[in-house]
This record gives structure tokens, C-alpha cells and sequence, in this order.
């Protein structure tokens, strides 16, 4: 009799193997496929990818593109404008505003791909046990993204930034300390629709743990929407940098950001009369910001076809 | 709809204590000793009048009973005093909220004025070159920040062509009029809605062409209605619903435009007294602020439901 019944089981187990290989198979990577081909065919996205590439690109090999050091002062050349020697122009200690620019972008860059990190797994984590767990646990985790949503990210940024001890990896904490709620709110959608699907349930009934299910089960199906998110957020986190740096409150200096690179602007002289300091990183935030955006849209119209923008 | 009203508010007062948590958190949070803002630079003081000091304020307390102290006081609206100058927070920042909702009003009265039929025009002609045109732009106003927009207006229409002044809220040599203060407001509210601008005619194009192709649309042509009455009366009503929720979700987002903008064009609003209570580790003014933008962040949401509730009146609470 117990033998009967665990062969069953043993049965139903090698059923849902071959299911679930036959799901990997026609389904889950066609459609993988699929999206693949959408976005390729989306060619401003294409453009994008291509423009953000050179972008990253010329940034992580800063040194080697960079004539100046991005820190070397030279008081023969306070304030040139651009020229042979300087593309870019210098700033008002005679800092080489193209090697600056090149090297702010590693940092802009860093910025936005770390903090995102940051954000996307608190926000996972949080989302993932709210949506699978739901009752109380689910009531708290949300009763908290309300009150970090409701409040402008950017005012409690200013706060913490104020209080705590300037430096890169406190703006990187910051930003996605703060920036997860959105990521958290769609994995717990995804979650909740998940869960009452028969494979989750046949993963259940097989006897594999809560932790198991999540992970291995729901999880890999919840990236495909979570994809265009991370990369608007990859968007919001430099802006958000950017504009911490452009109050004074971000990276310190002497390490340049574009952020407060833009905040030499602040001055009215700078601002009027040497505008090749503040143009060009100007020029690279939004152009960032701009390929992300539209990678992003990208990426959502391949997934979801069903939107058309 | 009262009944909602008030159920409304009352599921906001869990978020509302959770706010005061976190600022109360986040000001423990600072390292240091508040009680360095009062040792004065010339003359000695000693461990006692320091002792005094912590006691007077109350920060001999644990934690938790200051946390109590401050809510009470808040409930009867006292905010506190300004490390600064000692003048009460609560003044101080009734002085500067006017300026700021002027700003932020006017800024998202025009994103709306000019968003939303932008949104309309271009949701009716898809593929269209006004459509692509537009959408573009739209891309752009999106991805560009309040700062950058900021300067580069500061630089084109204030200083190099003059139309506009600099900054502030009225002349300097002159009484305000009306006009000056118009004068004054135009720059830096078109620079904070542009965002807005984008955004509406994003999700107003969006909405549109989703409900174009519904069935009643179909219905409204078939029975012969002119176009004109089928946009205005039958497609837009319908599409400006899911918008009214996107234009409520960016008035936080209008405050932290209100930041940037205020701190480029000296206007003498929250965002200013904000950068400065940040920069000057002012906690009291600093938890003053953030408190009175929760605040008012949580009475836009409520308000944005309320006026979601009475134009679909398929909204009904629980």
C-alpha cells in the first residue's frame, strides 16, 4: 500500500519534470526568443544600446582616454576655454574639464548600477514575501512602502545626506536604500498571481520548501517585467545622484561627478561666462538618462506586446 | 462620499505615524552631539551648564520618551525652535509655504493645461509625424532633470536674452504688482512643469489609444455621432481617468522638482529654507520640513482619490 502510493508520487514527481522540461523547452524560451526579436527590431532602442555602449565604454576606460589626470591642477591654464590642449576647456584651477567629464561618468554610472543593485533586492526580497506570504506579514511590508513612498525620496536623501558623512558609497547606500518600493510593489503583484498557478502548487503538493518555491519557482518568472523597471531605475538612480551632487550633497570632491560638475553652475559668473563647464556634463546626463529611458521602453514593448506606445 | 472621506483619512494615519517615526529615526541617526549647536565659540563652558543644557531640551531622555514629547508637542502645534536664530519653526515655515504652493500650483496647473490636450491631439493621430514629433520631445522633457532645464533657461531667457528676471519673488527697487509678480513666476513654473508637461501627454496618449479602440467608441461611430462628439464626449472623459491617479502620484515628485527649482531661481520657498536648514544641520527645522511635505503629499493623495471617487462614479470604497 505505502509502496503503491510512493511510486505514485514518484510518478507524479517525474510527470512535472518532464512538464516542466517541456514548459523550458517550447515555451519559456521561445518566448524569450520572441522578445529578443522585438527589441532588436525596436531600432531607436538599438540606437540607444549602441550610444550608451560607447557611453559606458569610454567611461570604465577613463584613464586611458583621459589626457589629464581628473585631479591635476594647473594654475597656467585657470578657466581656458576649449582648445588643442583642452577639448573641453578648465575649470577655474585649471582642471581639464574632458578628462573630468570622462571620469564623472565612472562615477555617475557606478552610482546608478550600484544603487540599482541595491534597490532591486531589497525591493525583491520585500516584494517576493509579501506576495507569497500575504496576511500580516504582507500588511506590514506594504504599510512600510506606502510611508516610503509617500514621501519624496529625494527630501529624506537630503536629510540623510546632511547627517551622515559625505562620501560615494553613503550616496550609493542612500539612493538604494530608498529607491526600492516600486520593485517591491511589482514583484508582490507577481507574486500574488504566481502563487495560485498549478505549477506552484504541484511544486507544493511535491513537498518543496517555501524557500525553494520562491527561488526556484517563482522567481525566474517574475524577471521578465522586473527587467524594464531595473533599467528606468538605472535612470532615476543617476538622476537622483546627479541631483544630490548639484545641491552640494552628493559626491565629494575632488572626485568628479557629473552631478557636481553641473554644480559649478550654481555660480552666476560660471554659469555666464564659462559654459564649457557645466554644458558637457549637462549634455552627458540627460543623453544617459535618455538612452536608459528608451532601452527601457524597449524592453517593455518587447516583453509586453500587448502595450503599444 | 463623506463616509469615504473620512475612511480615507483614517487609512492615512497609520502612514502618518510611520512619517513621524522615520524622521525621529533619521534624526538619531546623525552623528554628533545636538548639544554642540549651543557651546558658544568664546567662552568656556563647563560640563555642568552642558548637563543643563541636555536637560533643559530634554535630551536626557531615552529615545522613546522624546519621541512621545515631540509628538505631543506636534498635536498642539508646536514644532520647535530653530537652532539657528532660535525663532520657531512653525513661523518660519508658514512664511515660506506660501511661495512654494504658488510655485508648485502653478507649475502643475500648466502641465496639466498643456500635457493633457497634447496627449489628446497626439493620441488621435498615431503615427502620425506631430505624433512622433511630440513623443520625442516628450522623451526628452522626461529624461531631462529640473536642474538642467533650470540652468539652461537661467542662462538663455534670463541672462543673455533678459525677458525674465533672475530669481526671486519680486523686484528689488520696486513695490510687487501683479504683473511683476507674474513676471517673476513665469520662468521658474514653466521650468518646473515641463516634466509634467511630458509626462501627462505621455499617459494621456497612452490612455487614448486604448480607449479608442473600445467597443462603446465603436458603438458612439456607428450610431453616426459627429467625430467631435465622440472625442469629447464619449473618448476623453474615459481616457482622463487613469490620468487624474498619474497626475497625483507626481506631487512628490513636484515637491522635489520645487527643490531644485526654488535653489536656482532664489525663490523664497520651502525648498530654499529646506537646502538651508539641510546645510546648516538645523534638526529641528529639518524635521519641521519633513514633516509639513508628508503632510502635504498625504493630503494631495487623499485629494486625488476624492476627485478620482466623484468622476468615475464606478469607484466605491471596499
Amino acid at each position: 500500500m505505502s509502496n503503491a502510493k510512493a511510486s505514485d508520487a514518484q510518478m507524479t514527481k517525474s510527470d512535472t519534470r518532464q512538464d516542466v522540461a517541456q514548459l523550458d523547452g517550447e515555451h519559456v524560451r521561445p518566448a524569450k526568443n520572441r522578445a529578443l526579436k522585438r527589441f532588436l527590431k525596436h531600432r531607436v532602442a538599438l540606437f540607444a544600446v549602441f550610444v550608451l555602449m560607447i557611453i559606458a565604454i569610454s567611461a570604465l576606460f577613463a584613464p586611458a582616454f583621459a589626457p589629464y589626470e581628473y585631479d591635476k591642477i594647473d594654475l597656467r591654464a585657470r578657466g581656458v576655454p576649449p582648445s588643442v590642449e583642452h577639448w573641453f576647456g578648465t575649470d577655474r584651477v585649471g582642471r581639464d574639464i574632458w578628462s573630468r567629464t570622462l571620469h564623472g561618468g565612472q562615477v555617475s554610472l557606478a552610482v546608478g548600477i550600484g544603487a540599482t543593485l541595491i534597490s532591486t533586492s531589497i525591493g525583491t526580497v520585500l516584494g517576493a514575501i509579501a506576495g507569497y506570504y500575504r496576511g500580516w506579514v504582507d500588511n506590514i511590508i506594504m504599510r512600510i512602502t506606502d510611508t516610503v513612498m509617500t514621501f519624496p525620496s529625494i527630501v529624506i536623501m537630503l536629510t540623510l545626506a546632511a547627517l551622515l558623512p559625505r562620501s560615494l558609497l553613503n550616496i550609493v547606500l542612500i539612493i538604494g536604500g530608498l529607491s526600492w518600493p516600486a520593485v517591491a510593489r511589482l514583484v508582490r503583484a507577481q507574486f500574488m498571481s504566481m502563487r495560485e498557478t498549478e505549477f506552484v502548487m504541484a511544486a507544493r503538493a511535491l513537498g518543496v520548501r517555501d524557500v525553494g518555491i520562491i527561488v526556484r519557482h517563482i522567481l525566474p518568472n517574475v524577471f521578465a517585467p522586473l527587467v524594464a523597471l531595473i533599467t528606468f531605475s538605472v535612470g532615476s538612480a543617476i538622476l537622483t545622484e546627479a541631483g544630490l551632487s548639484f545641491l552640494g550633497l552628493g559626491v565629494p570632491p575632488p572626485t568628479p561627478s557629473w552631478g557636481n560638475m553641473l554644480e559649478s553652475a550654481r555660480n552666476l559668473d560660471i554659469l555666464k561666462n564659462l559654459p564649457w563647464m557645466w554644458v558637457p556634463p549637462a549634455i552627458m546626463t540627460v543623453l544617459t538618462v535618455l538612452c536608459v529611458n528608451f532601452i527601457g521602453d524597449g524592453i517593455r514593448d518587447a516583453i509586453d506586446p500587448r502595450l503599444v506606445l | 462620499m463623506l463616509n469615504y472621506l473620512l475612511r480615507r483619512i483614517l487609512v492615512s494615519i497609520p502612514v502618518l505615524i510611520g512619517i513621524t517615526i522615520i524622521i525621529f529615526t533619521l534624526t538619531e541617526l546623525a552623528p554628533g552631539d545636538v548639544v554642540d549647536f549651543f557651546i558658544s565659540p568664546e567662552v568656556e563652558m563647563s560640563a555642568a551648564q552642558m548637563e543643563a543644557i541636555r536637560t533643559r531640551f530634554g535630551l536626557d531622555k531615552s529615545p522613546p520618551e522624546r519621541y512621545f514629547n515631540w509628538v505631543t508637542n506636534l498635536m498642539q502645534g508646536d514644532l520647535g525652535y530653530r537652532f539657528t536664530d532660535g525663532r520657531p519653526v512653525a513661523e518660519v515655515i508658514s512664511r515660506r509655504f506660501g511661495a512654494s504652493l504658488l510655485l508648485m500650483t502653478t507649475a502643475l496647473i500648466i502641465g496639466i493645461v498643456v500635457g493633457v490636450p497634447l496627449g489628446v491631439f497626439t493620441g488621435l493621430r498615431q503615427y502620425s509625424v506631430w505624433d512622433f514629433a511630440l513623443t520625442g520631445v516628450s522623451f526628452l522633457g522626461i529624461s531631462t532633470p529640473a536642474f538642467v532645464t533650470g540652468i539652461l533657461a537661467l542662462m538663455v531667457f534670463a541672462i543673455q536674452l533678459n525677458w525674465f528676471p533672475a530669481g526671486g519673488m519680486r523686484p528689488v527697487d520696486r513695490d510687487p504688482t501683479l504683473l511683476t509678480s507674474i513676471h517673476h513666476l513665469i520662468l521658474p513654473s514653466l521650468v518646473l512643469s515641463l516634466n509634467y508637461i511630458a509626462t501627462f501627454m505621455r499617459y494621456m496618449r497612452f490612455s487614448m489609444l486604448e480607449v479608442v479602440r473600445s467597443d462603446y467608441v465603436t458603438t458612439a461611430r456607428a450610431k453616426g455621432l459627429f467625430n467631435k462628439r465622440v472625442v469629447w464626449r464619449h473618448i476623453v472623459p474615459n481616457a482622463i481617468l487613469p490620468v487624474i491617479t498619474v497626475i497625483g502620484l507626481s506631487i512628490p515628485n513636484l515637491v522635489v522638482g520645487a527643490v531644485f527649482t526654488e535653489t536656482i531661481f532664489s525663490w523664497p520657498g520651502m525648498g530654499t529654507l529646506y537646502l538651508d536648514a539641510v546645510l546648516g544641520r538645523d534638526v529641528p527645522l529639518l524635521m519641521g520640513i519633513n514633516l509639513v511635505i508628508a503632510l502635504f503629499v498625504l493630503a494631495a493623495n487623499i485629494l486625488t482619490d476624492l476627485s478620482y471617487a466623484i468622476v468615475d462614479p464606478r469607484i466605491r470604497y471596499e
